[in-house]
């Protein structure tokens, strides 16, 4: 039995009471007046570049359309007079505005689905396992189901953020939210048949409900078959992994439309969710190899073994290599074709992130592609550890790729909201999982390949 | 420095095989060679063989397909006739890369594949009509062979092979 040792305790209370100022740091400096903004523009369009940076605000703002829209019919009806001007000067103003307050809800929101994917990747690789019957697996299926625990609320809390910016907030994530945009807009008005609060909400709730079943009857027939007598349980876990994996692959799916691909209403992905899928995966994977690590280092796993740790490692480098192809064949496809209502999409990304959107591929693919490649690197620990850090760092990146472009536009930066909320939900990322870990010895002894997965040997 | 003569001590079953070589190798004899029908899990350990290096070959041979998919795209798309074709931007190699992409990662694999290959047949000596090495038929059959060099301690080693489980010895003059 593992006991949750009071220094990691204390460490995730920290991570979370630091998390949570930072948090509430983000919150409280996010409302500024009409005339904050326009003196903040001001000055920032004094250091030079201003202009430039006027006109990506319009290129890159979520409801693009909607104004350049606007835009053409005042070139139509009006001379440009100075009322039209001071029109667009306090648009200008309001838009930004509302950026600023987005930051908060996006840094907030980012992070939890962040963590929230790690559990439900895990959640999708043990079902794998299950379903598979896989050999080498099952000395490590009690820190998946450990890393799962984390999915019900973590999916909870993803929901609730989601809503709440829809109905306490003003419309901070998702624009299609917004009876006054959508009154304005076309393309949404055809698209509220699937985009309106209450089927969003509900569906959302159909997805957390499906997984969370999943995860507790899968951790109930597992901890149940340590001391059954017969196969029984083991069976039952083998055709709920089966269904559940039919149900994941539907959900997943449309869960990545709702949840992230929805704060871009105007823009659409046929293989968006298989390409969530992956980041989700491979976090999920990752964290399955960094958790593992940390237990053994502290004396919990010692029938786990450096040919464990190299197949967990496999897995990191092929699915690292799946999420690229994913992520290459959706810009390529789009880049190539450069058809306008779907390239917006990367230009924006292009203009104003080509750090963070470049960068993640180095994190994401270039790195674990070199780290990983070597089979005696793949089974060593500390070599393991350093390449999943970057690894979930860069797939971290990949949320904050699809999330705040379209919510705070080219004002995003990692500061204090940002690392705050990342800071909050792995302190409870921590807390959940290894609190779970301390309920069922670590060991699944009563799975029937238990024994073949002991003597594993690559 | 190969012997003149060998014993080759034939066995029918592969972890009898395995038993043995560890037995041999511990008495300090040389295994010149080892025939099997089929891979053999863990035989090459038991024998001491180094590792492949054919893995690090692949890679180097991947970099050079990688090199040649963009010296050859470069040339030809951007700098000897940068034409516009259908509105992409050939005026940089960076500017078009996600086109040539496909191109870059098939070579890479085409020319990893291939010379990786033709390594591993030069390194074994394989070759169209060439002449088979094959001491005892069955042993691409049901049985497994193995060949160590004598420097007069035949008696001793019959019978250390004896007791390993051999079912067949033979004493056998390598024609020079």
């Amino acid at each position: 039995m593992y006991t949750f040792s009071s220094k990691l305790k204390i460490f995730s209370i920290v991570l979370i009471i630091l998390g949570a100022v930072g948090v509430g740091i983000g919150f409280s400096t996010s409302h500024k007046s009409f005339e904050e903004v326009e003196t903040l523009l001001a000055e920032e369009s004094h250091h030079g570049g201003g202009h430039e940076e006027v006109d990506s605000h319009e290129a890159t703002s979520h409801n693009a359309h909607a104004e350049e829209a606007s835009h053409a019919t005042h070139d139509v009806h009006s001379e440009v007079s100075a009322q039209g001007e001071a029109d667009e000067h306090t648009k200008h103003i309001e838009h930004v505005q509302h950026q600023i307050a987005n930051r908060p809800w996006a840094a907030l929101y980012v992070a939890a689905f962040f963590f929230m994917m790690i559990s439900l990747g895990c959640l999708a690789f043990y079902a794998i396992q299950i379903a598979s019957q896989a050999g080498w697996s099952p000395v490590l299926f009690r820190v998946m189901e450990g890393i799962t625990a984390y999915l019900l609320p973590g999916a909870i809390i993803v929901l609730i953020i989601a809503v709440a910016s829809g109905t306490i907030g003003h419309y901070n994530l998702f624009i299609w939210m917004d009876p006054e945009v959508v009154a304005h807009d076309k393309l949404i008005q055809g698209k509220s048949g699937w985009l309106n609060i209450p089927g969003f909400a509900i569906r959302g709730i159909i997805f957390i409900a499906g997984w969370s079943l999943y995860r507790y009857f899968a951790r109930k027939f597992s901890v149940a078959q340590d001391t059954a007598e017969d196969k029984s349980n083991f069976k039952k876990s083998f055709r709920i992994a089966a269904g559940f994996l039919v149900f994941f692959i539907y959900s997943e799916s449309m869960m990545s439309w709702d949840w992230i691909m929805s704060v871009d209403p105007h823009w659409f992905s046929t293989l968006f969710g298989w390409y969530v899928f992956a980041s989700m995966f491979v976090s999920g994977i990752t964290a399955i190899a960094l958790v593992t690590l940390y237990l053994k280092t502290r004396g919990y796993l010692e029938f786990v073994n450096a040919n464990h740790l190299h197949d967990v490692a496999k897995f990191m480098f092929a699915i690292s290599i799946f999420w690229t192809y994913l992520w290459f064949s959706q810009f390529m496809l789009i880049w190539y074709s450069n058809i306008p209502e779907e390239v917006t999409y990367f230009v924006s990304r292009f203009n104003d992130y080509k750090l963070p959107f470049l960068g993640m591929v180095v994190l994401n693919f270039v790195f674990p592609l070199l780290m990983l490649m070597n089979a005696d690197y793949k089974r060593m620990p500390w070599f393991v550890v350093m390449t999943g850090l970057v690894i979930l760092f860069g797939h971290y990146i990949d949320i904050f790729n699809m999330i705040m472009p379209a919510t705070v536009g080219d004002r995003w930066f990692i500061g204090i909201p940002e690392i705050g909320s990342i800071l909050l939900f792995a302190g409870l990322f921590i807390l959940v999982v290894f609190t779970a870990l301390t309920k069922a010895p670590l060991l699944a002894k009563g799975y029937p390949l238990i024994k073949e997965s002991e003597e594993f040997h690559y | 420095m190969e012997a003149s003569r060998v014993i080759h001590a034939i066995y029918n079953d592969d972890d009898v095989l395995m038993s043995a070589v560890k037995k041999v190798r511990a008495e300090k004899h040389h295994i010149e060679e080892i025939y099997t029908p089929f891979p053999v899990h863990g035989l090459d350990k038991a024998m001491g063989l180094e590792g492949t290096r054919i893995a690090i070959c692949a890679f180097l041979y991947g970099l050079v397909g990688l090199t040649v998919a963009i010296t050859m795209m470069n040339f030809i798309m951007i700098e000897d006739w940068p034409q516009n074709i259908g509105g992409k931007p050939s005026f940089s190699y960076i500017e078009n890369m996600p086109a040539f992409v496909p191109i870059m990662f098939e070579l890479t694999v085409f020319f990893a594949a291939h010379l990786m290959v033709i390594t591993f047949y030069l390194r074994s000596r394989m070759w169209p009509f060439k002449k088979a090495e094959n001491p005892d038929p069955r042993t691409t059959d049901d049985h497994f062979l193995m060949e160590i060099g004598v420097h007069g301690n035949e008696s001793a080693l019959e019978n250390l092979l004896k007791e390993t489980g051999a079912v067949e010895i033979k004493l056998v003059d390598k024609a020079h």
